[in-house]
C-alpha cells in the first residue's frame, strides 16, 4: 500500500469538495476518450461517409456545406441522444442497485421501464402526440413513478427484500407490456405504427426538438442526484447507520427514487424502453474502478459508450438498421444471465 | 431461499369431491360459449344448422371452419402448458413454475422464427424446431438455475427465465425487423395468439400432445413420491433419473406443441396447478388430470375476453393471459416466508 498517499484527488469548489479515486478518474477518461472516439466514427457513417477530419471541420464550422447539415443538423441529435440517454440510464441503474443493494434491480428488470412506456403509450393515444414531447414525457414520468410506488407497495411485507422486489417487479412488467400491446391494437394504424417502433426502444427519431427538453430534465436530476449521492452512500451501509450520521433516511430515498424514475422516463419517453443498459452499467463500472459500491460518474459514462456502441451496431453493421433497443435486450441479456450464474457461484 | 411448500393440509373431502365437477362444468360452459361468441353475431339455432345440416353458407363456414378447429386449438393449447407448468412445478418442486416464466416458450418461438428465415412454412415444420427450442431452454435455465450450492433455486430459475426470455424475444424481434416480409404471417404468432387457426395446424400436434400427457400421467406416481425427497423416493423404488428425464421429455413435447400452435403464450401454466392443488391436494396425478380440465377452460375463457374486449377487432389471447396471469405470481412470492425470501 505504498501508494495510498496518492490513490485519491479532493476535488474543491467553493463550500462543496468530493473525493476522486486516481483508478476512477484513469477508467472516466478513457471511457469518455472512447465514448469521442464512437461518437466521431458514427458521425461519419452514414450514405455520407466523412473521415473523422471532416467530421471535425464540420462539427467546428456547421454552416460550411453539405457536411455541415449532415452532420451538425442530421446525425449529431442522434449521437448525442445516445450520449446523454446512455448516461441517464446508467445513472438511474446504478441508483436503483444501490438503494436495493441487488445487482438486479434495475429499472428496466423491475418494470418501471415498462411503466414508462405504458404512460407515454397512453399520453399518445389520448393527446396524438408525438415521442418526445412534453405530454408524452409528462406520462412516461407518471408511469414510471406509478410503477414505481405499485411495485414497491405489492413487494412490501414487513420490510423489502432485494428477490421478491425483483419478482414482483417481472409480474408487474408484464402486466404493463399486456397493457401496453392492448392499447398499441385499439389506437389508430398510423398511431400504433409509429408508437410500435418506439416501444423497441430506438434512436430513429431523435432530432434536435425531442432532444431539448430531455436533455433539460436528464441534467437537472443528475444535478440533484450528484448532491445526493453522499447521502445514498449512507444508506448502503443501511438504514440505522445512516440515521446514525445524520441523514433523514425516508426523505433521502424518496427523492433518489423520484429523480432516477425521472432519469429512467425522460430518456422512454423519447427512445422508448431501451431494455438492459442500466442494468449493465453499473456493474461493469463497478468493476472497471473495484470500488465498494457502485459508483454514479463511472456508470454514466459506461452507459454512454454503451449506448453509443449499440447503436452503432444497430445502424451500421447489421444488415439493415435495427432499432437500438434489439441490440441491448440481446447483448445485456446475455450479460444477465452471466451475472446470475456469478451471484450463484458467490451464494451459499 | 426456499419457498413455503404447500401445507399438507388434508383436502376437505366436499371440496375434492365436488371441485373436478365444477371445473368440468366450467370447460364444457366455456367450449360452448367459446363457438357461441365471436366477431360476427350467429343465433343459437343457426349453429345448430351448421353443425347438423352443413352446407357451405356464410354462417356455417364461420362455426365449423373457424369457431370449432379455433376451440380445439384453444383446448390443446391449454392442456399443453397448463401440463407443462404442473410438471415443472413437481419437477423442481418450484411453486414459480410456468414455461412462460421459465422462458421455455420464447426459446421455442426463437427456433421457429429462425426456421421461418430458412423457408419453415407450415405448423409440420414449426413442430421440431418449436421441440428443439424448449428443450435448449429447458436445459440452459436448469444449468444456470442450479449453478450455485444448494440445488436449483425457485428465484434463480425465474430470474434466469426471465433473461432468456428478454433475449430470445430481443433476437425474434430482430429477425422479424430485419426481414418483415417473410414474418409478416409470424408477427400474430409472436404475441401469443389462437386466430384463424384450422384443422391443419391443430391436427399434426395432437398425437405429439398425447404423448406428452401419456408420460405425464405415467410419471405422476414417481414425481408425488420425489416430492418427499431423492432419497426417501429412491427407497420406495422410483428411480429419480429417469422420472427426471422423462418429464424434460414430456414437458418439450407439451410445451413445444402449444408454442407451435399458438405461440409464446405466458402465465397459464403458473396459476391454473395451483387452483388445481387447492381443490385435490398433493397427489400430482389428480393435480395432473385436474389442470387439463381447468387449463384448457381457462384459456377458453381468456380467448373469448381476448375476442370481446376490443369487439369486432381481437386482442391476441398471450395479452389476456399475462393480463390476469401475472397478478398470480406477485401474490405466490409474497406467500412465501419473509424470513427466506
Amino acid at each position: 500500500m505504498t501508494d495510498t498517499a496518492v490513490a485519491h484527488f479532493v476535488l474543491r469548489a467553493g463550500g462543496l469538495s468530493t473525493r476522486v479515486q486516481r483508478r476512477s478518474l484513469t477508467v472516466g477518461v478513457v471511457l469518455a476518450a472512447v465514448t469521442a472516439a464512437l461518437a466521431v466514427t458514427a458521425l461519419g457513417l452514414g450514405d455520407l461517409r466523412l473521415t473523422p477530419a471532416e467530421v471535425v471541420t464540420a462539427l467546428l464550422d456547421p454552416s460550411g456545406g453539405i457536411e455541415g447539415t449532415v452532420v451538425v443538423d442530421w446525425r449529431l441529435p442522434r449521437v448525442l441522444g445516445a450520449v446523454v440517454f446512455g448516461a441517464a440510464l446508467g445513472v438511474s441503474g446504478a441508483v436503483f442497485q444501490s438503494l436495493t443493494r441487488n445487482p438486479l434491480a434495475s429499472p428496466d428488470v423491475i418494470g418501471l421501464t415498462s411503466g414508462s412506456y405504458a404512460g407515454g403509450l397512453i399520453a399518445i393515444i389520448l393527446f396524438g402526440a408525438g415521442a418526445g414531447s412534453l405530454p408524452v414525457a409528462a406520462g412516461s414520468i407518471a408511469g414510471g413513478l406509478g410503477a414505481a410506488a405499485l411495485v414497491y407497495a405489492l413487494a412490501y411485507r414487513r420490510g423489502i427484500q432485494g428477490f421478491r422486489l425483483i419478482v414482483v417487479g417481472i409480474a408487474v412488467s408484464a402486466v404493463f407490456a399486456a397493457l401496453s400491446t392492448y392499447l398499441l391494437l385499439r389506437t389508430r394504424v398510423e398511431i400504433a405504427m409509429t408508437a410500435s417502433i418506439w416501444g423497441t426502444g430506438s434512436l430513429t427519431s431523435v432530432g434536435w426538438a425531442q432532444l431539448g427538453p430531455a436533455v433539460a430534465v436528464i441534467v437537472a436530476s443528475s444535478l440533484v442526484l450528484a448532491l445526493l449521492a453522499r447521502p445514498m452512500r449512507q444508506l448502503e451501509l443501511g438504514d440505522d447507520s445512516a440515521r446514525a450520521l445524520g441523514t433523514s433516511v425516508e426523505r433521502s430515498r424518496l427523492s433518489l427514487v423520484a429523480f432516477a424514475v425521472a432519469l429512467t422516463a425522460a430518456v422512454t419517453a423519447v427512445a422508448g424502453p431501451i431494455a438492459f443498459v442500466s442494468l449493465a452499467a453499473p456493474q461493469i463500472a463497478r468493476r472497471l474502478t473495484r470500488s465498494a459500491g457502485v459508483p454514479l460518474a463511472t456508470s454514466a459514462v459506461v452507459g454512454a459508450a454503451g449506448l453509443l456502441g449499440s447503436d452503432l451496431v444497430a445502424q451500421h453493421v447489421l444488415p439493415t438498421p435495427l432499432p437500438v433497443g434489439v441490440v441491448t435486450v440481446v447483448v445485456g441479456g446475455i450479460y444477465l444471465v452471466g451475472l446470475l450464474i456469478h451471484e450463484a457461484r458467490r451464494l451459499p | 431461499m426456499t419457498l413455503e411448500k404447500t401445507a399438507p393440509v388434508a383436502v376437505p373431502p366436499r371440496r375434492r369431491r365436488v371441485g373436478p365437477i365444477v371445473a368440468l362444468s366450467v370447460l364444457l360452459g366455456a367450449t360452448i360459449a367459446s363457438v357461441m361468441i365471436g366477431s360476427n353475431h350467429v343465433d343459437p339455432p343457426d349453429i345448430w344448422r351448421a353443425l347438423t345440416a352443413y352446407d357451405g353458407s356464410a354462417t356455417d363456414r364461420i362455426i365449423v371452419d373457424l369457431r370449432i378447429p379455433r376451440t380445439a386449438a384453444v383446448i390443446v393449447v391449454g392442456i399443453g402448458v397448463g401440463l407443462a407448468g404442473a410438471l415443472i412445478q413437481a419437477l423442481t418442486r418450484n411453486p414459480l413454475g410456468d414455461p412462460g416464466i421459465l422462458g421455455v416458450n420464447a426459446g421455442a418461438s426463437l427456433f421457429v422464427t429462425v426456421g421461418v428465415a430458412f423457408g419453415a412454412a407450415t405448423p409440420l415444420d414449426y413442430l421440431p424446431l418449436a421441440f428443439l427450442g424448449a428443450l435448449v431452454v429447458i436445459a440452459a435455465v436448469g444449468i444456470i438455475g442450479s449453478a450455485g450450492r444448494g440445488g436449483p433455486d425457485p428465484v434463480r430459475l425465474t430470474l434466469s427465465g426471465a433473461a432468456l426470455s428478454a433475449v430470445f424475444l430481443g433476437i425474434t424481434t430482430g429477425l422479424t425487423l430485419l426481414d418483415p416480409v417473410t414474418f409478416a404471417h409470424l408477427r400474430s404468432w409472436t404475441a401469443g395468439s389462437v386466430v384463424e387457426r384450422g384443422w391443419d395446424v391443430v391436427l399434426p400436434v395432437i398425437p405429439f400432445v398425447a404423448i406428452g400427457v401419456a408420460i405425464a400421467l405415467a410419471a405422476s406416481r414417481s414425481l408425488t413420491m420425489l416430492g418427499l425427497g431423492d432419497d426417501l423416493a429412491r427407497s420406495l423404488g422410483t428411480r429419480p433419473v429417469l422420472v427426471r428425464i422423462l418429464s424434460i421429455a414430456a414437458i418439450t413435447l407439451l410445451a413445444g406443441s402449444a408454442t407451435a400452435v399458438a405461440g409464446p403464450i405466458g402465465f397459464l401454466g403458473l396459476a391454473v396447478p395451483h387452483v388445481a392443488r387447492w381443490l385435490v391436494g398433493p397427489d400430482q396425478k389428480r393435480i395432473f388430470v385436474l389442470t387439463m380440465v381447468l387449463a384448457p377452460a381457462f384459456l377458453l375463457l381468456s380467448d373469448i375476453v381476448a375476442r370481446v374486449v376490443l369487439w369486432p377487432a381481437e386482442v391476441p389471447v398471450g395479452v389476456v393471459t399475462a393480463f390476469l396471469g401475472a397478478p398470480v405470481l406477485i401474490v405466490l412470492v409474497r406467500r412465501a416466508r419473509a424470513s427466506t425470501l
